[in-house]
């Protein structure tokens, strides 16, 4: 460390010096960053978690343009929309394909298990609406009751999830009907739900008695190949012209969701404030540690002032003290972050880990943020007045 | 100027407070320091010898009169040329002012590496060789706490000698110490300064030390009363 400092410096360490001199303030000052730390990882681990799950279902379908009622701010959110905005929607020479999403929550019951799944009704007929992995497999739909389970939903095993398949099928009971998943894919557990499902739009109605075949969550279109997304998704507008629809790209549909989740949910503002707190934490620490380092030492400050050391010099020693707990710190917090996500994780089911990303982000964040602190600190050190020492 | 002289103080006045506080210190202090020589400054507590050593060695600004400093004007000069100044004088203290996290050796690099561009393995050579000099070479990696009040003082003369500075200014050096290691470290002051011919201004109250010196002043209620210059 010290040879480190002394090569980047280009002088005797004293910052370092003079820190680990004071071994447990030293080390409670590396435990208050770590804590700091800790803090902004899992907050950000559960904010990153919650874009993992919003994105998750939007990956399901293969579309250019949804079209959605003004209040869906989520998939799974707002009111119905008429089909027959989508045979209006036909009207433009681009729009090649449409079809409309059923979505509504149905409990699965078998056993023990006792969980709520995210139900999509669509349309057996057509694949080229959902991913590769519900394509393949979509034509069993055709037949009523049928099912595509989500093998990573919270609560089915992965040995009974692994053991489906259409010769050895599972059955379970839903909406007083008993489905039979022939097939699975790979969805996942989120905030909103266990999982998920897929099903045929008619197994869907006769599901939810109370839903219309007139009145599907969204509508999804195909382009023809080399159109223009937002071009034709303005000319829909025009053509359309309903305040209580929204027509947007499919991805900005998608992009919109996390946006809300982040923004406007509680849930998403309480762990964005965390992180907030986290970093304010990690700043009061670090400044009252190299403030009260500065205090201590102004006599031989003041005395290295005499010996002609300038302002930089001095600023030189606070930053690289900010710089040493800054990075001490940082290296506890990433090991203890990532446990405690790993653990939450294998808790909740929800995708919490750890990421490359995260970690470069908190260490730039918490070295900007402890030079930061000490050049803060640094302001007393203007009361070091040599005049003073004789 | 004479160039003969490391300091030439006409007509020095000092004041301290302001509005209806502000008080004059110093008078009229005329001074010149020849290269080279040891100079004692004596006077009862209060009569401003300390004030004298902060505005010669560039602590303090000059208020009133002309102070040249090795050919420098001290009156208006920045804090950035005074700073600059000030790396080519030593100071030792009354109490040492040791770092306490730094060793002897350290604390001794610190008074060569405050002028830029000198090699991190010179600076400890050129450190342990001046501990080497106060009689401190079985003592480098000892940290403050571990040495005596006679030892710490010698650390700071180290220090302060290390850079070999054009000038030395000591403010009762020995007033904390015991007689014997008072006299070493005056010894020291005296002996080393004359080897390197630095210039030494002397605040002591030590009778021992003014048969050392070649020049004594006097200093009483902020004048300079008298100048007694040793054959
Ligand atoms: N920082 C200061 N502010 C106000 N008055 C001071 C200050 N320093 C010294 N003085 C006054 O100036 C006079 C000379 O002080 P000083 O130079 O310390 O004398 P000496 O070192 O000879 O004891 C004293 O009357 C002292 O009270
Ligand atoms: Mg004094």
């Amino acid at each position: 460390m010290s040879r480190i400092l002394q090569w980047l410096f280009g002088r005797l360490p004293i910052g370092w010096l003079q820190l680990s001199h004071k071994r447990g303030r030293f080390m409670a000052a590396l435990s208050g960053v770590a804590f700091a730390n800790v803090l902004v990882f899992v907050q950000l681990g559960i904010m990153n978690s919650m874009a993992t799950a919003t994105l998750r279902p939007y990956a399901f379908f293969n579309a250019d343009i949804m079209i959605s009622a003004a209040d869906a701010n989520a998939l799974a959110e707002g009111e119905n929309v008429a089909r027959q905005w989508m045979l209006r929607a036909f009207a433009d020479p681009d729009v090649i394909a449409g079809t409309g999403l059923f979505i509504a929550n149905a409990p699965l019951k078998r056993g023990d298990t006792d969980i709520s799944l995210t139900t999509f009704g669509i349309d057996p007929s057509q694949p080229q609406f959902v991913a590769p992995q519900i394509a393949g497999n979509i034509a069993s739909l055709q037949v009523q009751d049928v099912a595509i389970l989500d093998r990573l939903a919270r609560g089915i095993s992965k040995e009974a999830a692994a053991a489906i398949r259409p010769q050895t099928p599972l059955s379970f009971e839903t909406q007083n009907r008993t489905l039979t998943a022939l097939n699975t894919f790979a969805g996942g557990g989120g905030f909103g739900g266990d999982g998920y499902m897929f099903v045929s739009n008619q197994t869907f109605l006769s599901l939810f008695a109370s839903r219309s075949s007139a009145a599907p969550d969204h509508i999804l279109l195909r382009l023809r190949p080399g159109a223009d997304v937002a071009t034709v998704a303005e000319r829909l507008r025009i053509l359309i012209s309903d305040d209580s629809l929204r027509i947007r790209s499919y991805g900005d549909a998608a992009q919109e969701d996390l946006r809300y989740q982040q923004t406007k949910r509680p849930t998403g503002i309480i762990f964005g404030f965390g992180v907030l707190i986290g970093v304010l934490v990690g700043l009061v620490i670090v400044y009252q540690v190299l403030s009260a380092d500065v205090a201590d030492h102004l006599r031989e400050y003041a005395t290295f002032k005499a010996m002609g050391y300038g302002p930089r010099f001095f600023l030189g020693i606070v930053v690289e003290e900010a710089l040493v707990l800054g990075v001490l710190g940082f290296l506890p917090g990433l090991v203890v972050g990532t446990g405690i996500l790993t653990l939450m994780g294998k808790a909740t089911t929800l995708p919490l880990a750890m990421t490359p990303g995260m970690a470069v982000t908190v260490f730039a964040g918490t070295v900007v943020f402890s030079v930061l602190s000490g050049v803060i600190a640094t302001r007393r050190l203007a009361a070091a007045d040599p005049a003073d020492l004789f | 100027m004479n160039s003969s002289m490391i300091i030439e103080a006409r007509g020095m006045n000092h004041w301290f407070g302001t509005g209806e506080a502000r008080k004059q210190v110093l008078f009229d202090i005329d001074l010149s320091l020849p290269r080279g020589s040891f100079t004692v400054l004596m006077g009862p507590s209060g009569s401003g010898k300390t004030t004298v050593l902060t505005l010669l060695g560039c602590l303090r600004g000059v208020q009133d009169g002309s102070v040249q400093l090795m050919g420098h004007a001290l009156k208006g000069a920045t804090e950035a040329e005074l700073t600059v100044l000030r790396q080519r004088l030593g100071f030792i203290f009354q109490s040492h002012n040791l770092h306490e996290s730094l060793t002897a050796l350290q604390n001794v690099v610190m008074g060569v590496q405050v002028r830029p561009g000198v090699a991190d393995d010179l600076a400890r050579r050129a450190a342990a060789q001046a501990l080497g000099l106060v009689g401190l070479s079985d003592r480098l990696d000892y940290l403050p706490a571990n040495l005596s009040g006679g030892q710490k003082q010698r650390v700071a003369v180290a220090r302060a000698l290390v850079g070999n500075p054009d000038m030395i200014l000591a403010d009762e050096p020995t007033a904390a110490l015991d007689k014997d290691s008072a006299a070493d470290v005056v010894d020291l002051l005296k002996r080393l300064g004359a080897a390197r011919g630095t210039t030494t201004l002397l605040v002591t109250h030590d009778n021992r030390i003014l048969d050392r010196a070649d020049r004594i002043l006097t200093l009483e209620d902020g004048r300079i009363v008298t100048t007694t210059d040793n054959p």
